[in-house]
Order: C-alpha cells, then sequence, then structure tokens
C-alpha cells in the first residue's frame, strides 16, 4: 500500500514539474519598466504562417517592454474560449485573439469588454463583439491578384485546376472568392476542375497527381496556400513554374525559396510576422490610452521572382 | 521469437491463388472488403478513362502507401483487442527526428533513419508501458500520446517544416522508371505484418489475448510483456510511414498526418477486423487502405465537389464495412 502511495506521490511530483516547467518556458516575461501584460490567444501553432506571427508578435513585445503570454487553442473554439477567459481572470491589459472561428469567438471576446480589458483581433476578425481593433491582410484582394499573376503569367488563356484550402474556412471563401472575381477579367481562363486539399502539403501532392491523369493539359495552378502550391510542385516536378505555372499564397519562407528557384511561379504574400507586431503595437496603443484605427489592414503582396530577396 | 506451433487460429490462405473462375467467385465471397474493392475498380473504370491506366494506378499505390503502413501497425493493436490513436501523431513526431537528425545534427542519412524509426518505437514502447503496467486503457494511453507526440514534434522543429537533405529525396521517388518506393515500402511491411501475425509466438498471442485476455494469461502468455512488444511494433511501423511521408514532401512537417489514425483504423476495419479484437489479416488491411486510396483518386479524376467529397467517403466506408457484415452473417 505505501509503495503505491509514494508511486502516485511521485507521478503527482513529476506532474507539477512539468506543468511548472512547461509554464516556465511558455510564457514570455521580459520584464520591462511597467512590465505590462498582454495575453495572445493564438488559433493553432501546427502551421508555419501561425508561428511566424507569434514570433512578430514576440519581437514587438520585447521592443515595448511587455510581457506577452501565448496561448495555442489546436484549432478548437471552446478551447480557445477557455483561454480568453483565463486571461480576463488573470487581468491581462490586453487580450489579442487570432480566432479559430469569427463567430464561436464573439461570447469569451464579450466577457473580456465586460471586464475592461481592450481586445484586438488578429489575422481574422471577430463577430458579434466589440473588439478594439483588427488587423488582418486581405484574402479577396490577395485573391485578385493570384488571379492577375497567374493570368499575366499564362498570356490570358488556358486551363487551370484551383486547389481549395478546408472547405468552410473563411480564407479559404474569401480567398477563392477574389480568385473568382479576379477571373472574370480573362474570359480565355478555364477553371477545368476545383478539388479541395485541405490547406496540406501531402495532400495538395496527392490531388494534384490525380488531377494530372484526367487533365493531363493543364497550363497552370492556384493554391490557396502555399503549404498545398509546395505539394503541387512536387507533383509537377520539373513542369513545375515553367509548363505549367503555379501560384500559391502566403509567402512562407520555403514559397518564397521555392519561388527563387522557379517551381512555384508567384505568391501572394502576407507578412504573418508584420501581423503580430501590429497587432501588440496597437494592442499597447490602447493600453497608453491613444486611438486606433478600427480596421487595420496589412497589405499583401505578390512575389515573383524579380522581387523575392526582399521578402526572405 | 520461436514460431509457435498453432493454437486453433484458422490460417486463411491470401487472396490471388490460381485464376480460374470458381476460385476468384469463392475468393469474393469470402472476403466482403476485397469485392467492394472489385466493385469501385470497376465503376471507376467505366465513370472516368483516366483511372484504368498503369501511371494512375501507381498512383494509387502511392498515395495509399502512408496509410496502409500506419493501418499495418494498428492491426497489431487491434487484433489484440486494443486500439492506437497516437499513430499520426508519432509519424509525424519521427519525419521531424529524422530532419533535425540529418540536417540540424547533420548525421548521415541511415543514422537519421535509425534514430527517426528507435523514436517510433520508443513512443510504442510508452504506449505499452501505460497500458501494461500503468493499467490504463489502450484508448486513453494512446491519446495522450497523441497530443504529447505532436508536442514534441512542434518542440524539436520550432514549428516549421525542415526541409530534408537531397540525398534522402529518393525514398519518396520511383526506382528506375516505374517502381515507386512507398509502394515497395508498403508491400515490405505488408509481408513483415502478415508473418509477425501467422508465423510468431508475439503474433499468436496478439490473437489469443484480442479473443480472450484472461484465457491468454491462464493459458501462459505473459499479457503484460506481449502488450509492450505489440505497442512498440505499432510505434516503429507509425515512423517508417512518417519517414515515407516526409520524404514524399522532401519534407518533415510537425503538422502532418494529423487524423490519420482515424483513416488507419477505418483500413484496418473495412478490411475486416474487428474491434472487439482477436479477428485481422494484413491482407484485409492493405485492401482497407487501397479502398481509401482509389475513392479519393476517384473524387479528384470525376472532379466531385469539395463538399460532397466527404459524404461519399463516410458512404463507401459504411457500405464496405456492410458488405463485410452481411456476408459474415449470410
Amino acid at each position: 500500500m505505501s509503495k503505491r502511495k509514494s508511486t502516485s506521490a511521485v507521478i503527482l511530483a513529476t506532474t507539477v514539474a512539468l506543468t511548472a516547467s512547461a509554464c516556465g518556458s511558455g510564457s514570455n516575461s521580459s520584464g520591462g519598466k511597467d512590465d505590462v501584460k498582454l495575453g495572445f490567444a493564438i488559433s493553432a501553432l501546427n502551421q508555419p504562417f501561425m508561428v511566424q506571427m507569434k514570433k512578430g508578435a514576440e519581437a514587438e513585445a520585447k521592443a515595448q517592454g511587455a510581457s506577452l503570454s501565448v496561448q495555442d487553442a489546436q484549432e478548437d473554439a471552446s478551447q480557445q474560449a477557455n483561454q480568453v477567459q483565463n486571461f480576463t481572470s488573470q487581468n491581462v491589459k490586453s487580450i489579442i485573439i487570432n480566432p479559430v472561428d469569427s463567430d464561436a469567438a464573439g461570447p469569451s471576446v464579450k466577457a473580456a469588454g465586460n471586464a475592461k480589458i481592450p481586445v484586438i483581433a488578429a489575422d481574422r476578425g471577430v463577430n458579434k463583439a466589440k473588439v478594439e481593433a483588427t488587423v488582418a491582410s486581405d484574402n479577396v484582394e490577395g485573391g485578385k491578384m493570384a488571379a492577375k499573376s497567374l493570368a499575366e503569367q499564362l498570356g490570358g488563356k488556358g486551363e487551370i485546376l484551383h486547389l481549395r484550402g478546408q472547405v468552410g474556412t473563411s480564407s479559404s471563401r474569401e480567398r477563392a472568392k477574389g480568385f473568382t472575381e479576379g477571373l472574370k477579367n480573362y474570359p480565355d481562363i478555364k477553371v477545368v476542375s476545383k478539388q479541395p486539399a485541405d490547406f496540406q502539403r501531402a495532400k495538395g501532392l496527392d490531388v494534384t497527381t490525380n488531377v494530372l491523369q484526367s487533365h493531363p493539359d493543364l497550363d497552370g495552378i492556384f493554391a490557396e496556400n502555399d503549404e498545398m502550391a509546395l505539394g503541387a510542385a512536387k507533383a509537377l516536378g520539373a513542369k513545375a513554374g515553367g509548363d505549367i505555372k503555379l501560384v500559391g499564397f502566403d509567402g512562407t519562407p520555403e514559397a518564397i525559396k521555392a519561388v527563387k528557384k522557379g517551381s512555384i511561379s508567384s505568391t501572394v504574400a502576407q507578412q504573418p510576422a508584420e501581423l503580430g507586431k501590429m497587432a501588440v503595437r496597437n494592442a499597447m496603443r490602447v493600453v497608453e490610452g491613444n486611438p486606433v484605427d478600427p480596421q487595420i489592414k496589412v497589405p499583401v503582396k505578390v512575389v515573383t521572382k524579380k522581387n523575392a530577396d526582399r521578402f526572405s | 521469437m520461436a514460431i509457435d506451433t498453432q493454437p486453433g487460429h484458422r490460417l486463411d490462405k491470401r487472396p490471388g491463388g490460381n485464376g480460374t473462375p470458381p476460385v476468384v467467385r469463392r475468393i469474393l465471397l469470402d472476403n466482403g472488403a476485397l469485392s467492394a474493392l472489385v466493385v469501385m475498380v470497376v465503376a471507376m473504370t467505366f465513370m472516368s478513362g483516366d483511372f484504368l491506366s498503369t501511371q494512375n494506378l501507381l498512383n494509387v499505390g502511392v498515395q495509399a502507401a502512408v496509410t496502409a503502413i500506419l493501418a499495418f501497425g494498428v492491426t497489431f493493436a487491434i487484433v489484440s483487442g486494443g486500439i492506437d490513436l497516437s499513430v499520426g501523431s508519432v509519424a509525424a513526431f519521427s519525419a521531424v527526428m529524422l530532419g533535425w537528425f540529418t540536417t540540424t545534427e547533420g548525421m548521415p542519412v541511415f543514422l537519421g533513419v535509425l534514430l527517426a524509426i528507435l523514436t517510433g518505437t520508443a513512443c510504442g514502447l510508452v504506449n505499452g508501458l501505460l497500458i501494461s503496467y500503468g493499467k490504463l486503457p489502450p484508448f486513453i494511453a494512446t491519446l495522450a500520446m497523441l497530443s504529447a507526440a505532436r508536442g514534441l514534434g512542434l518542440v524539436v522543429s520550432d514549428g516549421t517544416p525542415i526541409t530534408l537533405p537531397e540525398s534522402m529525396s529518393w525514398v519518396g521517388q520511383t526506382l528506375g522508371e516505374w517502381l515507386p518506393v512507398p509502394v515497395l515500402v508498403m508491400i515490405g511491411m505488408g509481408l513483415i505484418t502478415a508473418v509477425v501475425l501467422q508465423r510468431t509466438y508475439s503474433g499468436r498471442s496478439m490473437y489469443a489475448i484480442g479473443g480472450n485476455e484472461e484465457a491468454a494469461h491462464l493459458s501462459g502468455i505473459r499479457v503484460p510483456r506481449q502488450k509492450l512488444v505489440i505497442y512498440a511494433l505499432v510505434g516503429t511501423f507509425a515512423a517508417v510511414a512518417g519517414i515515407v511521408l516526409a520524404t514524399r514532401l522532401a519534407s518533415a512537417q510537425p503538422q502532418a498526418a494529423t487524423g490519420y489514425e482515424l483513416d488507419a483504423i477505418a483500413a484496418v476495419v473495412i478490411g475486416g477486423a474487428s474491434l472487439a479484437g482477436g479477428v485481422g489479416k494484413a491482407s484485409g488491411t492493405l485492401i482497407g487502405a487501397l479502398i481509401l486510396a482509389v475513392l479519393r483518386n476517384g473524387l479528384n479524376l470525376l472532379d466531385v465537389s469539395a463538399f460532397w467529397q466527404q459524404v461519399v467517403i463516410g458512404a463507401v466506408i459504411a457500405l464496405a464495412v456492410l458488405l463485410d457484415t452481411l456476408r459474415r452473417r449470410a
């Protein structure tokens, strides 16, 4: 019996130690002048894009002498609601939320507002609750730019494949909307196949391989994110960026490298680090009592071989 | 591992014997999953002119490989009456370790591959320890590993994909003009699975434990030790799948293979294994994985709408298993 007790004591102690050390490495307290505490609830850290955004936010917090606690919701909206609630009860000075789901984030953001904690939305907006500012890149505009870039490289005509992201997400919807609108100016470009690859590289590779069987004469591909574009480039092999033009979206470091190499023709770069930075900067402005612009658009840019050096 | 004399389980012949019609018919009637696969292939051939080409069939094989290798491993867990939910995460974690060893640490490729596989084995051993000696239900132990291994992968890679050295990419490519390496690895792992299940003491123990754990214990099988072997094997297979996936993409990604555990379980169950344990075969699992791959390939070829694809996949999984249950009852 006593042996069992000591075993459970060891397990308990290990759990406590693990939790404590994990918390220690997680929160990034830099101990500035007033040590302003900010909370950053991020949707998912399993995507390079979000990791970049986190890094930008952390750098800006350090520069401003604030301490930033980052929580990862792992694409789970209810977990994110709990995290925002925890920030609220910890009485942080401001909360930055990168919503898993714009609607689901509403109630917890409203609760933070009732506790007089200002909230900034990053990358995606929050519905039915007041935020001080929304810092986002323009996905619809980006989709239009992608259409224009692809169309110009094809000389205004050809058959293309449109790789969709995770169906039902706002980023996929908006990028597709912008892309379809942008293509209206180019009546000779035909979308011969529109298939989902869930924003994943492995699926981008498989779906492109499959579509090449039914449409071997493909001239171009638009992928709603760079991960799928990198997968498509793998499927196209030597044809990637040459015989078959390939346009991605996001501007991740790996995709920029591929643009330089020529296997991706162009990508619409968001600036995730800039998004994180602007979110923290505006949170600090609100904390210090300065006015902020309610809609802050971080510009998107088309990256081609010519200007790729400026993005890495 | 000693080759045990046969305790009561019937050795089914793998399908595919000599091609006379009555034999074919008997095999099809004997194996619901195989008939489902045949029906799908015939249907796809009629619906899309691009389906039945050598290139496309090889594509299907390559696309089935990762799921199939994961599913072979999960077969061990399911046959023994357990489950492993952590295979997708362990695959990604092992792949990330491969990337880390070969790039950041600059190790030679063969050593990196070996250590990556050992990473998977280690994760599996932890699962096994929690299940055997911690008395956790397999569902819970591997659910914990699903989260922990995913997290470790993110920690090691700092959340960003690791580009693999050029010297590794051949694993994801073809040998010569035609032979895709992932398919060869899949076949190799399938043969290992069949041999382990049918010809080794551990394999026989899996059926015994899955059939009746108490009886297996009373008949002298060291159940806890065998469970360690089972989950270590599952982890090892997951690592191999992770390596194949990473080499196909030439990149080790911490977020890869998310949700693949469900595909693997589906493949095993479509292949005729019972979640109650005691039943399951390597050939069935392979067919299950091929059914899923043919389906995804076909949906792309036919340009089916994104929303409907998920409905169709669900329906086919249900139908394939239903066909098998009906056949058994008849």
